[in-house]
C-alpha cells in the first residue's frame, strides 16, 4: 500500500477503458536475490485494473523476474529468496496462507517461446479447464471456441481442431497459448515478450489482440520493443540493473519522461 | 595479356592437390565400420548355415520330454515360452520401478544435491556389475532372504528355491540402470517451457508430470524398455542359480515354479552331451531361435515405440 499514489494510476486519456483503472497489483518494496545476486532492488509499484502496463528495460535489469513474482514462477528456482510485499486484490500473494494453484488460476501467463502442449489444438486449451474441473463436452466445446475467437484463431484452426497443434505457425501457436490461459477465466495476464519471436504480421496481430484483450484482463507486459510499448501500453515501467528508474504513464515516459536514464533508454542512446 | 597473367592472381581456388590425409581418415572409419559388420555377418551367417537343416517346425514346437540331446526327438518350445515369460516379467518390475527413479533424479531432487550424486552414481556402478554376481545377489538376496523370510515356519520351502519370479527379479535389478538412463534423458530433453505452461495453468507439479512430462518421455521409456530386454533375453548368468532348470516337464504355471530357458539350454548342450559331435546341429539351431526371440522381441517393442511416435505426431 504504502507504494500507492493516486498519480500512478491516471489514466491514459488517449484510451480510456470503463471501470478501469482501479489499483489491482501493489509492489512494496519487492527485493529478490538469487543465491547471492540482488536481481530486484526495493520495487515499489502500483498496477491499476483492466490496464495494459508495460515493462520496458535492456536485457538483465530484472523485469522478466519481476513479472514472474506475480504468479510466483520464480518458486521453481530453488535459490531465490524473495522480500517486501506484492498484494494483488489486497491480499499479500506470498503470504503462508496462499494456495499458489489458485493463483496460477486467477493470473495467467504467455511465454516469450510459445509453448503449445505436444496435443491437438483442442486439448491445449482444455488442459487447464479440466484440470478445474470442466467436464461436460459442451462446456469444453463452447470455452474452446469462445477463447480462440478472443485470441483471433478460431477462424484459422476451427476445421482443424484435433490436429496437433506443433503444426500451427509459430504467431499461430503463440495465439493458442494467449488462448490456452484465457480458457480458465484469469484476472491478469502476465505476457513475457510474447511477440519477440514472432514476424512483423504475426507481432501485429498479438498486439491487436492485447488492445481487445484489455476490456477484460489486466494485462502486464514485458518487451524490448519500445514501439510496441507506446503502441498497446496505458502505463510503462522502466527498468534498470534490478531498479525500477521510473513508472508513469506510456505517454508520459516516451514524451516527457522525469529521468535522464529513461530518456537515454527510450530515445534509443543508452550506453 | 602477358603481363596480366604474370602477376599472381588475387583469387585463386586451384586445387592444391591431392588431400591425403582426408582421403586415408575416410577409409580408415569405413573400414572400422565394414569389420563390425563383418563380425557380425559371420556370427549370423554360422549359425543359419549350421543350425538351419535342424530349425524345424516341429523342433521349434516339440518338447525336452524324449531326449534333449538326439535330433531326431529334441525340441526347445518349453525353452521359448520360459525365456518370453521371464523377458516379460522383468519388464513388468524394471519400468515402473525404473520409470519412478528417473521421475525422482529429474523432477525432484535438487540435482547439485548429494543424495542425488550419489543415486545416480550408485545406478552407474550398477551398470558395471558383472552379470553372474547379480546371479549371486538374486540367490542371497531374492531367494535364501526375503523368499526364506517369506517362508519362515513353513516346513517346505515355496518361496526360498529358485523361481521365474526371482529370476526375473534379478535380471530387472540388473537392466535398472538402462531404463534409469533412457528416461532420465529423455525427461531432460523436454523443453522447460512446457512444465512452466502446465503450471503456470495452475496445474500441480503431480498433475504436470503425469498429463505432460510422462506422455511425452513415452518414447525415451520405451526406449529403456527395449534396451532391458535386449540386454535380459540373453542371459544366463543371472538366471543360473535363481529360476533356470536344467529339465521341467511341465511349463511354469506359477511364478515360483522353475522354468527351461533358451539361452541355459545352449549351456547345457555344450557341456553336457554325452555326444557332442551329434548334439552339435542343436545347438546351432537352438542359437538361432534365441537370436530369432530375442530379435522378436525387440521387433515388438520397436514397432510399439514407432506408433507410440506416431500417434503423438499427429496430436492425439
Amino acid at each position: 500500500m504504502a507504494a500507492f499514489s493516486p498519480s500512478q494510476v491516471t489514466l491514459n486519456a488517449s484510451k480510456p477503458a470503463e471501470g478501469a483503472g482501479a489499483p489491482l497489483i501493489q509492489t512494496d518494496g519487492v527485493n529478490l536475490h538469487y543465491g547471492t545476486s540482488q536481481a530486484l532492488k526495493s520495487i515499489s509499484v502500483t498496477l491499476g485494473e483492466r490496464h495494459v502496463t508495460a515493462f520496458i528495460g535492456p536485457s538483465g535489469c530484472g523485469k522478466s523476474t519481476f513479472l514472474r513474482c506475480f504468479n510466483r514462477m520464480n518458486d521453481l528456482i530453488d535459490s531465490v529468496r524473495i522480500t517486501g510485499s506484492i498484494k494483488i486484490g489486497g491480499q499479500d500473494i506470498y503470504s503462508p496462507d496462499v494456495d499458489v494453484i489458485e493463483l496460477r488460476k486467477r493470473i495467467g501467463m504467455v511465454f516469450q517461446r510459445s509453448n503449445p502442449f505436444p496435443k491437438s489444438i483442442y486439448d491445449n486449451i482444455t488442459y487447464g479447464l479440466k484440470l478445474h474441473g470442466t467436464k461436460a463436452k459442451s462446456d469444453l466445446d463452447a470455452a474452446v471456441e469462445q477463447s480462440l475467437r478472443s485470441a483471433a484463431l478460431w477462424d484459422e484452426v476451427k476445421d482443424r481442431l484435433n490436429t496437433s497443434a506443433l503444426g500451427l505457425s509459430g504467431g499461430q501457436q503463440q495465439r493458442l497459448c494467449i488462448a490456452r490461459a484465457i480458457a480458465i477465466k484469469p484476472e491478469i495476464l502476465l505476457m513475457d515478450e510474447p511477440a519477440s519471436a514472432l514476424d512483423p504480421i504475426a507481432t501485429a496481430k498479438i498486439e491487436e489482440l492485447i488492445l481487445e484483450l484489455k476490456r477484460e484482463f489486466t494485462i502486464v507486459i514485458v518487451t524490448h520493443n519500445m514501439q510496441q510499448a507506446a503502441r498497446i501500453s496505458d502505463h510503462t515501467a522502466f527498468f534498470y540493473l534490478g531498479e525500477l528508474i521510473e513508472f508513469d504513464t506510456t505517454a508520459k515516459i516516451f514524451t516527457n519522461p522525469s529521468k535522464k536514464q529513461t530518456e537515454d533508454y527510450v530515445t534509443g542512446r543508452f550506453g | 595479356m602477358t603481363t596480366a597473367s604474370a602477376k599472381p592472381a588475387r583469387l585463386d581456388f586451384r586445387s592444391r592437390g591431392f588431400d591425403f590425409a582426408s582421403f586415408a581418415f575416410t577409409g580408415v572409419t569405413g573400414l572400422a565400420t565394414l569389420f563390425i559388420l563383418a563380425i557380425l555377418a559371420i556370427i549370423l551367417a554360422n549359425v543359419a548355415w549350421h543350425g538351419w537343416s535342424t530349425f524345424s517346425w516341429r523342433f521349434l514346437t516339440g518338447s525336452a520330454d524324449q531326449d534333449m540331446f538326439d535330433v531326431n526327438k529334441a525340441g526347445v518350445l518349453p525353452m521359448i515360452i520360459g525365456t518370453a515369460l521371464r523377458v516379460l516379467m522383468m519388464t513388468l518390475f524394471v519400468v515402473p520401478i525404473g520409470v519412478t527413479t528417473a521421475v525422482y533424479l529429474t523432477e525432484y531432487a535438487h540435482s547439485t544435491a548429494l543424495t542425488t550424486r550419489v543415486i545416480r552414481g550408485a545406478v552407474n556402478n550398477l551398470a558395471g556389475v558383472p552379470s553372474i554376481v547379480f546371479g549371486l545377489f538374486g540367490l542371497g538376496f531374492f531367494i535364501s532372504f526375503l523368499g526364506g523370510a517369506m517362508d519362515a515356519g513353513a516346513a517346505e520351502p515355496h518361496w526360498g528355491k529358485p523361481a521365474i519370479l526371482w529370476a526375473s527379479l534379478t535380471l530387472a535389478v540388473m537392466t535398472l540402470p538402462l531404463v534409469i538412463v533412457a528416461t532420465e534423458e529423455s525427461l531432460r530433453a523436454i523443453t522447460p517451457g512446457l512444465r512452466e505452461a502446465s503450471l503456470a495453468l495452475g496445474a500441480t507439479k503431480l498433475e504436470t508430470i503425469l498429463k505432460i512430462v510422462l506422455p511425452e518421455a513415452l518414447p525415451g521409456i520405451l526406449t529403456g524398455g527395449i534396451l532391458a530386454v535386449g540386454r535380459a533375453g540373453g542371459e544366463v548368468a543371472p538366471i543360473l542359480f535363481t529360476g533356470a532348470a536344467y529339465y521341467m516337464r511341465d511349463l511354469p504355471k506359477a511364478a515360483t515354479d522353475q522354468f527351461m530357458d533358451l539361452g541355459y539350454h545352449v549351456f547345457i548342450l555344450s557341456t553336457q552331451s554325452p555326444d557332442i559331435e551329434k548334439t552339435r546341429p542343436i545347438l546351432f539351431a537352438t542359437v538361432l531361435a534365441l537370436l530369432l526371440l530375442t530379435l522378436s522381441l525387440n521387433l515388438v517393442a520397436v514397432i510399439v515405440r514407432a506408433r507410440v511416435r506416431k500417434k503423438m505426431r499427429a496430436g492425439h
